[in-house]
């Protein structure tokens, strides 16, 4: 009789928040609740915008570039692989390809060491540091489309200021629109002249974050400021110059703005001397109305982007050196040497700064 | 070893970083030479000639351009060429600048609010799967715009928003950067305890967001607004395919500048430095800010 009790509570099928003996409150029980479940509920937002405007129209994509999509009927019919080929078929892809390589390393590459370099000047001891600081920044809130306005004026084929400046001093004037490298460096330059202050940025920031004993210990042993700079500086931006490099990659590859504005019309010069690949892609999309092959063309760049991605890491971390100078296969003499005086440098550094691993050495 | 992260960090450290920087400056001493200064004056030039030069064709008339004997000091002519703007029909530029100045503000605000409350959750609050949501998130920012423009634009077409001011908000309304931004500050700015203490006084998880949370984040949240209002402000090519010349924004009515006529750059360049101002007068009071935030970014990126 105790028994049968006893035992209908203990196995009941009880409610989990009844198990404890002590008596739960509403308000301790919705705190639970709360402690477990707000968190989704604070960055549901972020997922659910993402699945609407992010995920489901990059899966989409792909379903209509298999696509004959119809515009009038918003609806397609499956032809397999045939918009991929058409793209891979065209010249004009080839060439816009090459015009957006063209145009990415002409306004990436002499960024960055510009970058670099007012970089290391502003990390200098210099006067009205913010001043300097907020000059580099100023092309940075001018929006792409009248950078690009300004100087199509300036890189006027007849009557641009670039070209007077050239003919002023003797020299011929550059046909800016009609050759092509040569409005991929009109391109480029409006690229660098917003972009470089903030780049330059982001290296100062890493640039100060370099502990000041190296330089100290550097100066010690009489390396003069270019070798500290090559030595010890350059090593040190390697996480950040990846950084850098990774970002411009995939907005320089997506250039857009800059050449569609470039001349009036918009397609990207007679003969596509500046057409880029997201060029080509609008007016594809938007300038034919095919959808399909609009929709190939931006899986195919989103697949270079990340194989060009993948490389540019590969390709940055084994040209800048690693900070412990390890690796001993170098090539070049000068650079073993550099190597070495660095190692020396941080051991040094080490010692200044750490004197419990003086005991280790 | 570090100088510019300290170790112990305290609640909001707004100054210390520039603390530390300025004592280990002290010790370097010596003040560089002449050159520095003159490259830095280069530097400076060409970031501000593109302006000056457009206020000395917007200036000037339809002929200034091909003159080859063209004056360095802005000619009379830049309000009849403003006024010549603003009053075209066709650029739509006081529109344009009402649609900017909307959508770059709720988006900025938006982000902020969304980016907060995610930052602060994947900051500061454990849940199952939380580390593994937050590679996703940074995950998607390599994924570029052009990957979904298509579908994105049959969606909006299909609810009947092309030509509408919604389809460039909504898609904007939270982001990703946003999100890793204050993440990455509310890490380090908001001790355990503090959120610990709050509960202890029975307060509820939003409660504790909004007093703990939201003033500890109040610098970098300031940060991301300004961030994202130039970066929405300035963006172009989904506005551009999604708007039309009825209901632009100011870089989509910029792009109609030069199609539209027999281009007359006195009319570009005096409309390019009119949709340029109220940005350079938002750098005049925010520029230190953009500056210290780019900076404080790349450390801790």
């Amino acid at each position: 009789m105790t028994s049968t009790l006893e035992r209908p509570t203990r196995s009941a099928p009880a409610p989990a928040g009844a198990r404890q003996p002590r008596r739960i409150g509403f308000g301790q029980r919705r705190s639970a609740w709360d402690l477990k479940f707000s968190p989704y509920l604070y960055i549901s937002p972020f997922f659910i915008l993402f699945a609407i405007t992010g995920l489901f129209p990059i899966a989409y994509t792909a379903v209509i570039s298999f696509m004959d999509w119809d515009l009038v009927r918003n609806s397609g019919h499956f032809i397999g692989f045939d918009q991929y080929a058409w793209v891979l078929s065209q010249p004009k892809f080839w060439v816009a390809l090459r015009n957006t390589f063209s145009i990415f390393l002409l306004s990436s590459v002499p960024q960055l060491i510009l970058a670099i370099f007012i970089a290391a000047m502003l990390d200098q001891n210099i006067r009205a540091k913010t001043f300097w600081r907020m000059s580099v920044l100023i092309p940075y809130v001018m929006a792409p489309v009248a950078v690009a306005l300004i100087f199509s004026n300036m890189f006027g084929d007849q009557y641009g200021v670039v070209n007077t400046t050239l003919q002023n001093l003797g020299l011929p004037a550059v046909p800016w629109h009609s050759d092509a490298l040569a409005s991929h460096v009109a391109i480029a330059t409006m690229v660098n002249f917003r972009w470089t202050g903030y780049n330059t940025l982001i290296l100062l920031a890493a640039m100060q974050a370099i502990p000041r004993e190296f330089y100290e210990a550097a100066t010690v042993d009489g390396a003069g400021k270019v070798r500290q700079f090559f030595s010890i500086t350059l090593p040190s931006l390697k996480p950040t110059l990846i950084f850098v490099i990774i970002t411009s990659t995939i907005g320089g590859l997506q250039i857009f703005d800059e050449p569609r504005m470039y001349d009036q019309y918009g397609t990207g010069g007679a003969d596509n001397q500046w057409l880029t690949v997201t060029l080509w892609l609008y007016n594809i999309g938007w300038g034919e109305w095919n959808f399909g092959r609009a929709a190939a063309l931006a899986w195919i760049l989103f697949l270079i982007i990340l194989i060009i991605g993948a490389m540019n890491m590969l390709v940055t971390r084994s040209l800048v050196r690693d900070e412990g100078g390890r690796d001993q296969r170098s090539r070049r003499e000068r650079r073993a040497q550099a190597r070495a005086a660095k190692q020396r440098l941080a051991a040094d550094a080490a010692r200044l700064s750490t004197p419990t691993k003086e005991a280790r050495r | 070893m570090t100088a510019v992260t300290p170790a112990p960090v305290p609640v909001i450290d707004r100054d210390l970083p520039a603390r530390g920087r300025r004592r280990t400056r002290a010790v370097r001493g010596s003040r560089p030479g002449w050159f520095v200064y003159a490259a830095l004056g280069a530097v400076l030039l060409a970031s501000v000639f593109p302006f000056y030069w457009s206020l000395l064709i917007g200036s000037g008339d339809a002929s200034t351009v091909r003159d080859p004997n063209m004056s360095w000091i802005p000619g009379g002519n830049f309000l009849a060429n403003a006024a010549a703007v603003m009053g075209d029909p066709a650029v739509n530029f006081w529109p344009a600048l009402m649609n900017s100045v909307i959508s770059s503000g709720i988006i900025a605000a938006s982000v902020v609010f969304f980016s907060t409350l995610a930052g602060w959750a994947f900051a500061k609050l454990t849940f199952r799967g939380g580390p593994w949501l937050l590679l996703f998130v940074v995950g998607t920012m390599a994924v570029p715009m052009q990957l979904g423009v298509v579908p994105l634009y049959i969606l909006f077409s299909e609810l009947g928003w092309t030509g509408q001011l919604g389809a460039i908000i909504v898609p904007a309304l939270t982001s990703a950067f946003g999100v890793f931004w204050m993440t990455q500050y509310l890490r380090q700015a908001v001790p355990d305890e503090l959120i610990e203490a709050a509960r202890v006084d029975g307060a509820t998880s939003f409660r504790t967001f909004l007093t703990v949370g939201v003033p500890a984040a109040r610098p970098a949240a300031a940060m991301l607004g300004l961030f994202t209002f130039v970066s929405a402000w300035n963006n172009f090519f989904w506005p551009f395919i999604v708007l039309d010349r009825q209901n632009p924004t100011l870089p989509v009515a910029l792009s109609l500048l030069q199609s539209n006529y027999f281009v007359d750059y006195s009319k570009v360049l005096a409309g390019v430095l009119l949709s340029t101002i109220p940005l350079l007068v938002l750098f005049v009071f925010a520029g230190k800010q953009l500056v210290s935030g780019i900076m404080q970014g790349a450390v801790k990126g």
